[in-house]
C-alpha cells in the first residue's frame, strides 16, 4: 500500500533534493566539482559498471537452446517458413533483433483489437505504449546524436543535417527542436501512464518513476538552455574537448542551468549500470530472441552438463523380467 | 408534488431513455467487485478475445437489462446469467458475492437518477421493477449452484476416469496372465 | 413507533463494500490456499524413489510446512547456483523495465483477475528476493528498490504462483526483451524442490516414468496387452490385422509417444490412427516398452529430472539399433525433444539423419537430434500422394485447431498440422488470429497442473482458450477441437464441458485414421470412436 502510493512522491522528492544539491554546490562555487570531478566519476562508474554487468551476464552460460518461436519453422521445403520470427540463419536473428530494437516490434504484436461496440472506454493501451516508447527512444537517440557536435571536430555533415531536419519547425516554435518537444511529451505520457493506470501503478517501483523524472530533469534543463539561458557553445565545446583529452578546464560562459543539466546527466549515467536501464545492452543477450530456431539440426552444448542418475535398460529388464518373459517380449539377458 | 402541467414519465420509458448510462454504471459497479488492479484491465479492452471476462459481462448485462424491461423471458434471462455466472463461479468469490452483481443494478439505477426523479413514477412501478431484479437474483442463485455442481461433476469425472484407467490397466495385465 | 432501521445496509451496498479489496502492494506476501486453486503436495514415497530432497508429509493449506531447518540458506545458495548456470535467469531478473506489455497476456490473469498472475509480477516475486540478496541497491535501499526479505510467507507465495503458471511462454512473445516467464517459473520450481516443496501431480508421474518407463506406471506386460487391444479394435473397424512390434531390434524407426495415448480418452483414437497409418505405409518400426513415454514431467520439476527421464529415449534407440526416431503428438514432450534432448543426452551420433523411407524426403531440420514430429512426417506423406484419403468420413466434424503451446512457441509447428487437417476433412475453421499460432492461449492445465483438486484454477486459466472455441462454435458450428498435445487431450474435454458444451476434442491422427483408405479394408461403418459414419446419408 505504502510503496504503491509513496513511490511517486519518494522519487519526486529525491529528484528535487538532487536539484537543490546541484544548486547548492553551484552557489558555494565548487564549479570544478560539478564540471570536472563529478562528470569524470560518473563516466568511470558508467564504463566500469556497464562492463561489469555485461560481463557478469556473459559469465553465465546459455545452457539450453530456448528461442521463443513466433513464426512457422523451416521444415519441409514446400511449407513457407518465416525467416524472421522463426530465424534459421544469423541474418534472420539480426533482422529479428534489429526490428525489435529499432521498432519495438513485440509491443505491437497484440494490435488486432476489434472495434466492436462504440462504447466509451475503448482505447488501445498497447498502441499508446508503443507510440510513447518509440517517441521517447528515438528522440533521445537524435538528441544524443545532435550532441555529437560538442565532441567532434570538425562536426560531421550527418550531424549537421540531422540537426537541420530536427529544427524544421523552428519558424513556428523558436529555437526548439522537434525532438525536444517529443521527448517531453513522451516522458510525460510514460510518467502519467504509470501514475494513472492502477494496473501499471501496481507493478511500478519507485525507481521506475525516478528514472523518468531524472530524464525529465535533463530534458527540461536542456530545453531551458535552448530557450532562455543560452550557453556559449564554443566555450562548452572547448570544455568537452579538454575533458576528452584529460586536460580538464572549467567551462566558461555557462550558468546554473548548464550545471544542473550536467549534474543530472552525470547522475543518470552513473545510475545506468545499477538500474533497469541496462535493458539497452541486455536485449542483445536475450536467449529467447538472439538464437536461431535450429534446435534440432545443430547440437547446443551445455557447459555445466553433468552425468545424472538414470534408470538403465538393464535395471529395468531385471525388475520386470518375469512380466517381460510372460508376455514373450525379447530379453537382452535370458 | 409533481410539477404542474407535465405528464409523468412512466418508469419503463425513463429506463429505456437512460439505458446506456445505467448499463455503464452497472458494468462499472460489477467491475469494481474485482481487485482494484484488475478492474482497469477489464474496463480497458472491449476485445472479445483479449478481454473475455469484461466482454462477456458487458454483453450479457445488456441482454439482461433489456429482458428485465421487456418480456422477462426466463430462458433468455437464464442464458445470459449463465454466461456471467460461469465465470464468477470459478473466480475467487463467495456465493453471495458471485450472484450479488444482479442487485447492483438497483444501485446503478439509483446512482443514475438520484432520489428526486424517482418520485415522478408510481411506487407500484418501482416495486414491480425491483421485484423483477429480485427474480433475476433468485434465478442467479439456481444457476450459480448449477455451475458449482458442474465443477464438482467434472472433478469427480476426472477422478473416475483416472480410476477406470487404472482398472483397465489391471484388467489387461490379468487378461494376459489368464492367456498364458 | 420505530420504523425500519437504516443501520442495516441494502444487500447491493454490502456487496460493493465487501468486494473491492484495498489495493495492496504486491510486496506484501499474502496467499490464501483456497480449495480448488492449488495442487496437493508430493507424496514422500515418490519423492524418495527419485531421491528428491526433504520428502515429508505436508499440506500447503496448513500453516506449518515442515520446512528443513536451514531452508533459507538452502534457497539462497540454490539461487546463487542457478544464477551462475543460467544467463536467462540473471538477465531476465535484471532487465525488466516493468512496461506492463505482458500484464494482460497471461491466461491465468485474464481468467482469474488476480493481479499477481500478471507475468511481470510473477517474476517480481522472485526478482524482489534476488534484489535483496544479490544486488547492491537492493541490499541498501531494501523496499525502495523493490527488494524483499525471503520469509516463509514469500516462499508460500512462490509455491502458489509458480504452480499457477503453465510455462506456456505466451508472455515472452509480447515482451520487448523476450523475457520468458517460463524460465522464471522453472527456476522458482527448482528452488522449491530444494526444500522439498513439490506437487504430487508432477512427482508421481515422474517417479512412475523413472521406474516403469512411462508416467502412468504401465508395466511391460500391460503395455503389450494394451497394444493388442488396440490392434483388435483396428481389426474390428477396418477388418485388417495390423502388427505392432515391441522392443524389436533392427527396426528402422523407433516410435515414441506419450503414454496417455494408449490409456487416455480421447488419446486412444489417435493411438489407433498411428497404428493404422504405420501399417498402411508399411513402416519398418518398433515400439518400446522401456522408453514407453514421450512426455517428460521432469521438465516441470527441474532440468536434472527432465534429463534423467529423457535419457531413456536415446538409450533405447541405441540399444535397438534403429536409424532414427519418430515422435507422436505431444506438447511439452516436443519442447524437450526440440530444445533440450540433444543438449541433455546427445550427441545422437549412433543414429542416422532421418529420411522418410516412403517418400525419400530428408528431414534436414532434424539432422542433429534425429527425431521427427509425426505431423512433419504425415504432411510429407500427404504432399507426396502416398496416402489415399477419404475426407468425407470426417464429415461429422466441423473442425478447428488448437495450437498447443509448446509445439507453437517452441518449434513453430503451425502449417504442418493444418495441412493435414485440410486433407483429412472437409470443414476446417481457424479461431481468430490473436488466439492461435504464436499467440495461442494455453489449455490452462499444462506444466503439471492438470490435477483434479485444482479444477477451479484450471477452468479459470482455460477460459480465454474456451472463449475462442465458443466463438467458432457459435459462428461456424464447430464441434471438434483438434490438438497435438496429450495434456490438451486430457484437459480440454472438461474445459469445454464447462464452457462450451457440444465441442469434443481429438488428436489429428484420429482424423487421419478415419480418412485413411487402407488396402483391403472392409467397408467402414463407424469412425474410430465407434460412431456410425454419416456420409452415405443423402438428402434430396
Amino acid at each position: 500500500m505504502w510503496i504503491d502510493k509513496m513511490g511517486v512522491s519518494y522519487s519526486l522528492l529525491t529528484v528535487v533534493v538532487l536539484l537543490f544539491i546541484s544548486i547548492g554546490v553551484w552557489g558555494i562555487g565548487w564549479y570544478s566539482l560539478l564540471g570536472v570531478a563529478i562528470p569524470y566519476m560518473a563516466m568511470i562508474f558508467f564504463v566500469a559498471g556497464f562492463l561489469y554487468r555485461v560481463l557478469r551476464w556473459a559469465g553465465s552460460p546459455v545452457p539450453f537452446h530456448i528461442p521463443t518461436v513466433c513464426g512457422q519453422q523451416k521444415s519441409l521445403p514446400w511449407i513457407k517458413s518465416n525467416p524472421i520470427d522463426s530465424p534459421y540463419t544469423t541474418k534472420g536473428v539480426v533482422t529479428r533483433l534489429a526490428l525489435e530494437i529499432l521498432f519495438f516490434r513485440s509491443l505491437l504484436k497484440n494490435e488486432k483489437v476489434e472495434l466492436r461496440e462504440a462504447y466509451k472506454l475503448l482505447y488501445k493501451p498497447n498502441t499508446y505504449l508503443w507510440l510513447g516508447a518509440m517517441a521517447f527512444h528515438w528522440s533521445l537517440l537524435i538528441i544524443l546524436f545532435r550532441h555529437l557536435r560538442f565532441f567532434l571536430e570538425p562536426v560531421p555533415g550527418v550531424v549537421i543535417s540531422i540537426q537541420w531536419l530536427d529544427s524544421i519547425f523552428q519558424g513556428l516554435i523558436p529555437a526548439l527542436y522537434i525532438t525536444d518537444i517529443l521527448i517531453l511529451i513522451s516522458l510525460a505520457f510514460l510518467f502519467f501512464r504509470r501514475v494513472i493506470s492502477s494496473q501499471i501503478r501496481y507493478l511500478s517501483l519507485p525507481s521506475d518513476y525516478f528514472v523518468i523524472l531524472l530524464l525529465a530533469g535533463i530534458a527540461i534543463s536542456g530545453v531551458l538552455m535552448q530557450l532562455f539561458f543560452r550557453a556559449d557553445l564554443v566555450q562548452v565545446k572547448t570544455w568537452v574537448m579538454g575533458m576528452i583529452r584529460f586536460h580538464p578546464t572549467l567551462p566558461q560562459g555557462v550558468g546554473l542551468v548548464f550545471y544542473i543539466h550536467l549534474f543530472f546527466v552525470s547522475l543518470l549515467i552513473a545510475y545506468f549500470p545499477i538500474s533497469k536501464l541496462m535493458h539497452m545492452p541486455g536485449i542483445f543477450l536475450s536467449p529467447t530472441r538472439n538464437l536461431t530456431n535450429t534446435s534440432r539440426n545443430h547440437r547446443h552444448i551445455n557447459p555445466w552438463d553433468a552425468p545424472v542418475k538414470v534408470h538403465t535398460y538393464e535395471e529395468w529388464e531385471e525388475e520386470f523380467r518375469e512380466a517381460i518373459k510372460e508376455v514373450g517380449l525379447p530379453l537382452d539377458k535370458e | 408534488m409533481r410539477p404542474e402541467g407535465r405528464t409523468p414519465v412512466i418508469l419503463k420509458d425513463l429506463l429505456v431513455k437512460n439505458r446506456d448510462a445505467i448499463l455503464e454504471r452497472w458494468l462499472h459497479l460489477i467491475l469494481e467487485t474485482y481487485p482494484a488492479d484488475t478492474s482497469t484491465l477489464l474496463k480497458q479492452s472491449k476485445d472479445r478475445f483479449l478481454n473475455p471476462v469484461g466482454y462477456t459481462i458487458f454483453k450479457e448485462i445488456e441482454a439482461l437489462f433489456d429482458e428485465l424491461l421487456e418480456a422477462m423471458n426466463f430462458e433468455r434471462l437464464s442464458s445470459s446469467l449463465n454466461n456471467i455466472l460461469k465465470i464468477r463461479s470459478v473466480q475467487d468469490f463467495s456465493p453471495s458475492q458471485a450472484i450479488g452483481f444482479t442487485l447492483l443494478l438497483k444501485k446503478a439505477v439509483e446512482e443514475v437518477f438520484g432520489r428526486e426523479t424517482q418520485k415522478e413514477q408510481t411506487l407500484e412501478e418501482w416495486l414491480r421493477f425491483y421485484s423483477r431484479i429480485d427474480q433475476m437474483a433468485i434465478k442467479a442463485f439456481d444457476i450459480y449452484m448449477d455451475c458449482r455442481e458442474k465443477i464438482c461433476e467434472i472433478r469427480v469425472n476426472q477422478a473416475r476416469a483416472e480410476r477406470e484407467m487404472a482398472f483397465k490397466m489391471m484388467e489387461r495385465m490379468n487378461v494376459l496372465k489368464e492367456k498364458t | 413507533m420505530a420504523g425500519l432501521s437504516n443501520e442495516v445496509k441494502m444487500p447491493e451496498e454490502q456487496i460493493s463494500i465487501d468486494l473491492t479489496p484495498p489495493a495492496k502492494s504486491w510486496m506484501e506476501p499474502a496467499v490464501q490456499f483456497r480449495k480448488g486453486t492449488y495442487c496437493y503436495s508430493a507424496v514422500p514415497k515418490h519423492q524418495k524413489y527419485l531421491d528428491l530432497p526433504y520428502p515429508r508429509e505436508w499440506n500447503p493449506a496448513e500453516k506449518d510446512w515442515k520446512l528443513p531447518e536451514h531452508w533459507k540458506e538452502i534457497i539462497l545458495k540454490g539461487m546463487k547456483d542457478l544464477l551462475g548456470q543460467y544467463r536467462s535467469l540473471k538477465l531476465f531478473l535484471d532487465i525488466c523495465v516493468r512496461c506492463g506489455a505482458c500484464a494482460d497476456k497471461c491466461h491465468f490473469f485474464i481468467g482469474s483477475g488476480d493481479p499477481k498472475n500478471m507475468p511481470v509480477i510473477r517474476a517480481e516475486l522472485l526478482r524482489s528476493v534476488y534484489r535483496r540478496y544479490f544486488t547492491l541497491s537492493g541490499k541498501i535501499l531494501r523496499r525502495l528498490a523493490g527488494a524483499r526479505e525471503l520469509t516463509e510467507e514469500v516462499l508460500k507465495e512462490w509455491f502458489y504462483y509458480f504452480f499457477q503458471c503453465t510455462e506456456c511462454r505466451r508472455c515472452s512473445v509480447f515482451c520487448p526483451y523476450g523475457i520468458d516467464t517460463c524460465e522464471i517459473t522453472m527456476m522458482g520450481r527448482e528452488l522449491l524442490n530444494l526444500v522439498g516443496c513439490n506437487i504430487n501431480w508432477i512427482v508421481e508421474p515422474a517417479s512412475n516414468c523413472y521406474r516403469t518407463g512411462n508416467h502412468l506406471g504401465v508395466p511391460p506386460h500391460a503395455f503389450k496387452s494394451t497394444l493388442e487391444f488396440a490392434l483388435e479394435e483396428v481389426k474390428e473397424i477396418t477388418g485388417i490385422k495390423v502388427e505392432a512390434p515391441i522392443n524389436r531390434k533392427g527396426a528402422e524407426v523407433l516410435f515414441i509417444t506419450p503414454s496417455a495415448d494408449y490409456f487416455g480418452n480421447p488419446h486412444w483414437f489417435t493411438f489407433l490412427g498411428y497404428l493404422m497409418l504405420f501399417h498402411e505405409i508399411g513402416l519398418d518400426y518398433t515400439w518400446s516398452a522401456y522408453a514407453s513415454e514421450g512426455g517428460n514431467f521432469g521438465l516441470f520439476h527441474s532440468s536434472e529430472l527432465a534429463k534423467r527421464l529423457n535419457a531413456k529415449i536415446y538409450a533405447e534407440a541405441k540399444r535397438l539399433g534403429v536409424k532414427w526416431i519418430l515422435g507422436g503428438e505431444c506438447g511439452h514432450m516436443w519442447r524437450v525433444i526440440h530444445q533440450y534432448m540433444d543438449t541433455y543426452n546427445g550427441p545422437a551420433d549412433f543414429l542416422e539423419e532421418p529420411v522418410s523411407p516412403i517418400t525419400g524426403t530428408h528431414f534436414d531440420n532434424a539432422k542433429s537430434t534425429k527425431m521427427v514430429h509425426i505431423c512433419e512426417f504425415t504432411a510429407d506423406l500427404i504432399q507426396n500422394n502416398k496416402l489415399k484419403l477419404d475426407p468425407s468420413r470426417n464429415d461429422k466434424w466441423k473442425v478447428t485447431y488448437h495450437d498447443s503451446c509448446n509445439p507453437s512457441r517452441g518449434i513453430g509447428l503451425f502449417e504442418e498440422p493444418r495441412y493435414i487437417l485440410h486433407h483429412v476433412g472437409n470443414h476446417f475453421y481457424d479461431m481468430p488470429e490473436n488466439t492461435i499460432k504464436e499467440r495461442t492461449f494455453c489449455c490452462g492445465s499444462g506444466a503439471g497442473l492438470g490435477a483434479d483438486e485444482n479444477m477451479e484454477m484450471r477452468l479459470r486459466g482455460g477460459f480465454p482458450r474456451a472463449n475462442a472455441v465458443k466463438y467458432v462454435h457459435e459462428k461456424f458450428g464447430v464441434n471438434l477441437l483438434t490438438c497435438i498435445c496429450a495434456i490438451d487431450k486430457a484437459t480440454l474435454p472438461p474445459l469445454l464441458e464447462y464452457w462450451v458444451p457440444g465441442v469434443e476434442v481429438a488428436g489429428i491422427h484420429e482424423l487421419v485414421g478415419n480418412a485413411l483408405v487402407m488396402k483391403g479394408e472392409k467397408e467402414r461403418t463407424t469412425n474410430l470412436r465407434g460412431e456410425p459414419l454419416t456420409k452415405f446419408q443423402v438428402t434430396s
